[in-house]
């Protein structure tokens, strides 16, 4: 058997973005994401990688795309406050097609908030934060060991889509340690970036392939609307142009999401949970399983694109759906829509800075039981 | 041992809580099982109120925190007020009675040990955390005291890991004297 | 001599957006006298630049270029350098991008001292908005922001630089070509963090609320409201306290830039790394 290890989340969020050819990090510290960069800090010259402590998150995160440009393969790690900053640059990197991953450990509230206590309040930002239509992926993650897999897959669909990949994780996950099999090299696959054929004759917008500055191609980048050449357009081929980078998510949603699944089949109440939340939803399905009610969870690790095609598949065949989340009703409303009134949906919320438990799960599902009876 | 337990470990920041659960953890992977460690801390970077947990389980560990623990050590009056009272029946709750003066009401079974008193008495308070191990582990059987002895070398910086381990055993013996006074006192009763 | 230039434009892209008078194309002119004097290879150079006038720069040159957000260019530039330390990259900003939205970057940028060459195209309003206020709007001028004339104190990008640090410090203006040639080139050649403020016309806005609107006036105001004060690196100083803006080199320092001592740091990082 191969030795385990004691990882903590964010520590292996660090470990993950070495092993997926990571290297550039730029950051400023924030609590509670501050061990990815700490660790970083340290890694990262010892493999000849670039780490930088950069003077805020606006600075990082558009040092991280320059450093694309540059050649890198790259990531910022931030929280709530630091995550509002980046937004500017996110939508950068949406419009210029820039490869990059942005790790957001979140925490509670507004503002300051809670720094050291853990929400789920920043699901709609990570996919509408930044300004216009735009494209993006939101990942999440729930376990440590899926925090590893996770950032590796956030760094190849950054690559294989040339879009900017944000992982959601909160101040729970990022902060636990868990015992998990550190993946060996080669074990979880890691995408290479598309080179064109010649160079020379590469346009850096409308494909698939990427060449950074230095290699001969000469283009040019712009946060303004631009064509295949980098240079401004306007009316239709503006518009042209967003559908194509939206369509990138759009047309691949399938591709894209990846949804777990535990005791569904015959399930009549389904909870569909995310992130750190979905262990409670796990452990509230066998309460309910244990006293005669058939639950099952239905556990999405994609955000954005909203895994629609599973939702509905669930709600076509169960009476209610049940969302735990540790904010006041976010993702539920995208639930609300894909089951477009096929089953009740009810949304169990929690504010506090603690972890939903199994009972709080159960004990609003079984209300939602009453009430139908 | 109670298979999954559940274990807490409460006090102040600088105590070395987080790393005694962090040793507890590993010295339960070492055994195969599986665990997770987690903490709440206060917004101080020192001397804030502290907590660390630790599941062990021989399945899988769905919900990743302690709702009810089956073993807890409290080593400031803070913490021992706010999470001894709290806890099920026949659960074990040690007070660090170095630390712990005050009457506790608790449904659960109570231990007090001078526990910062024998780190001292070992030549360095630092060593607090690990008496506590030992006093736990001994009390509640959750992992060999080979394996907490394993754990604790392959954690702490070298030279201080003969000196841990000697405090796991002081731990485990302080457990025992008072696993038999406590046995001579219901005797007497 | 007289030396083609067109080989660095996408002659595609003009015309250019600036207005007729606007001192921009002359410092674009002294940036690739510069560019070519120093022979620098066509492929390896990358312009950035903010938004604004300026930020218009990049799109007719043909080098490698990035029109980056407000302010930002330099944080951009600094992970395109550190990404690449072959390449030649050169920042182009406004005074707004330098001093106002980006003025911590750029003082970041002085004290951290990565090779970069940072020009500020520093025209003393917001041009492509419509002549707001900058940072840099002299006290009393007006603007559309300030008509009874600004009450506030201005920048002095010079002595900002070398506050925080810059290893390479100057200013000229769009008006001296000669000297604004020599100090860009000056700046490109110097390892480390390179500053040229270059004081530049604007007649449509500065001018026309300041009583210069004529590109032939705007041109004067510049000389006669600055004077050479270090015409060599040899002399130069701080600026001297006068009613003029000096201008010249006030600090030209070699000190290890950043990717020098990072590439220590990985010598030192790997080595251990080995050891252990």
């Amino acid at each position: 058997m191969r030795p385990q290890r004691l990882v903590q989340g964010n520590e292996a969020c660090a470990h993950a973005a070495l092993y997926a050819g990571c290297n550039f990090y730029a950051g400023y510290p924030i609590t509670p994401s501050s061990e990815v960069m700490e660790i970083l800090a340290q890694e990262m010259p010892r493999r000849g990688r670039v780490f930088i402590q950069m003077e805020d998150e606006i600075a990082s995160i558009s040092a991280i795309i320059g450093a694309a440009w540059g050649g890198a393969r790259v990531l910022t790690a931030t929280s709530g406050p630091g995550f509002s900053l980046m937004q500017e640059g996110l939508g950068y990197a949406a419009i210029t097609e820039t490869p990059c991953v942005i790790v957001n450990c979140q925490r509670w509230g507004p503002s300051t908030g809670q720094p050291t206590k853990g929400a789920q309040g920043d699901v709609l930002q990570a996919i509408w934060g930044t300004h216009g239509d735009h494209p993006v992926i939101v990942l999440t993650a729930s376990a440590v060991r899926d925090v590893f897999d996770m950032t590796v897959r956030a760094f190849n669909l950054a690559e294989e889509y040339r879009v900017p990949v944000v992982l959601l994780m909160d101040e729970m996950v990022a902060h636990m340690r868990e015992n998990i099999d550190w993946p060996e090299p080669g074990e979880i696959p890691v995408f290479e970036r598309r080179k064109p054929a010649d160079p020379a004759t590469f346009k850096p917008f409308g494909g698939d392939e990427f060449v950074p500055f230095g290699t001969g191609a000469r283009f040019h980048v712009t946060g303004l609307a631009h064509g295949p050449e980098g240079f401004a357009v306007a009316d239709e081929n503006a518009a042209r142009e967003l559908k194509r980078m939206v369509g990138k998510i759009r047309d691949n949603v399938l591709k894209l999401t990846m949804v777990d699944r535990y005791r569904l089949d015959d399930a009549t109440i389904a909870l569909v949970a995310y992130g750190i939340t979905s262990r409670p939803a796990q452990s509230a399905v066998d309460l309910l399983r244990d006293q005669g009610i058939k639950a099952g969870l239905l556990s999405l690790k994609t955000l954005w694109p909203f895994p629609d095609d599973a939702v509905r598949e669930v709600a076509r065949r169960v009476e209610t759906i049940v969302v735990p989340e540790l904010n006041l009703g976010q993702l539920v409303r995208e639930i609300e829509r894909s089951a477009a009134g096929m089953c009740g949906v009810i949304h169990v919320g929690r504010v506090d800075g603690h972890l939903l438990t199994p009972t709080q799960i159960a004990q609003g599902a079984l209300q939602q039981e009453a009430v139908r009876a | 041992m109670k298979d999954p337990i559940q274990v807490r470990f409460s006090g102040a920041g600088g105590q070395g809580l987080i790393t005694a659960g962090i040793i507890l953890a590993e010295a339960a992977m070492l055994e195969g099982r599986n665990v997770v460690q987690t903490q709440t801390y206060g917004p101080e970077a020192r001397l804030g109120s502290s907590r660390a947990e630790v599941i062990i389980s021989s399945g899988q560990i769905a919900y990743p925190e302690v709702t009810s623990p089956d073993v807890q050590v409290c080593m400031s009056p803070e913490a021992a007020r706010k999470y001894a009272p709290k806890t099920a029946p026949g659960s074990l709750v040690v007070l660090d009675s170095t630390c712990v003066r005050d009457e506790i009401t608790t449904t659960g079974r109570v231990a007090r040990l001078p526990i910062t008193q024998a780190a001292v008495d070992l030549g360095n308070k630092v060593v607090a955390n690990a008496v506590a191990l030992g006093v736990v582990n001994a009390l509640a059987g959750i992992v060999s005291h080979e394996s907490l002895v394993k754990a604790v070398v392959a954690r702490v910086p070298r030279k201080y890991a003969e000196l841990n381990e000697r405090a796991l055993t002081v731990g485990a013996e302080l457990a025992t004297s008072a696993a038999e006074s406590a046995g001579a006192q219901a005797a007497s009763s | 001599m007289s030396e083609d230039y067109r080989r660095f434009l996408r002659l595609n892209q003009l015309p250019h957006v600036w207005c007729p008078g606007c001192g921009n194309g002359m410092i674009v002119k002294s940036l690739l006298e510069a560019i070519n004097e120093l022979r620098l290879d066509q492929d390896r150079v990358v312009v950035v630049s903010g938004i604004g006038c300026s930020g218009r720069t990049p799109f007719v040159l043909d080098f490698n270029t990035m029109h980056t957000t407000h302010g930002r260019a330099i944080a951009f530039a600094t992970g395109i350098k550190l990404a690449n330390p072959e390449l030649h990259v050169i920042v182009v900003m406004g005074d707004g991008d330098a001093s106002a939205i980006g003025g911590n970057h750029f003082i970041h940028a002085c004290r951290r001292n990565l090779d970069l060459t940072a020009l500020v195209f520093n025209n003393g309003i917001y041009g492509l908005t419509g002549g707001q206020l900058a940072p840099t709007t002299p006290m009393g001028k007006r603007s559309t922001t300030s008509l009874g004339g600004s009450i506030e104190p201005a920048f002095d990008l010079v002595r900002l630089a070398l506050g925080a640090g810059a290893a390479f410090v100057a200013r000229t203006t769009s008006f001296d070509h000669k000297q604004c040639t020599s100090l860009i080139k000056r700046a490109i050649s110097h390892h480390g963090f390179g500053v040229v403020d270059v004081l530049t016309s604007c007649p449509t806005y500065f001018g026309r609320m300041n009583d210069v609107a004529e590109p032939y006036d705007m041109v004067h105001y510049l000389r006669d409201t600055s004077a050479p004060a270090h015409d060599s690196a040899c002399d130069h100083g701080p600026p001297p306290d006068t009613s003029l803006l000096p201008t010249g080199i006030f600090r030209d320092e070699e000190r290890p830039d950043y990717a020098v001592l990072y590439r220590q740091k990985i010598a030192a990082a790997t080595s251990e790394r080995r050891a252990s």
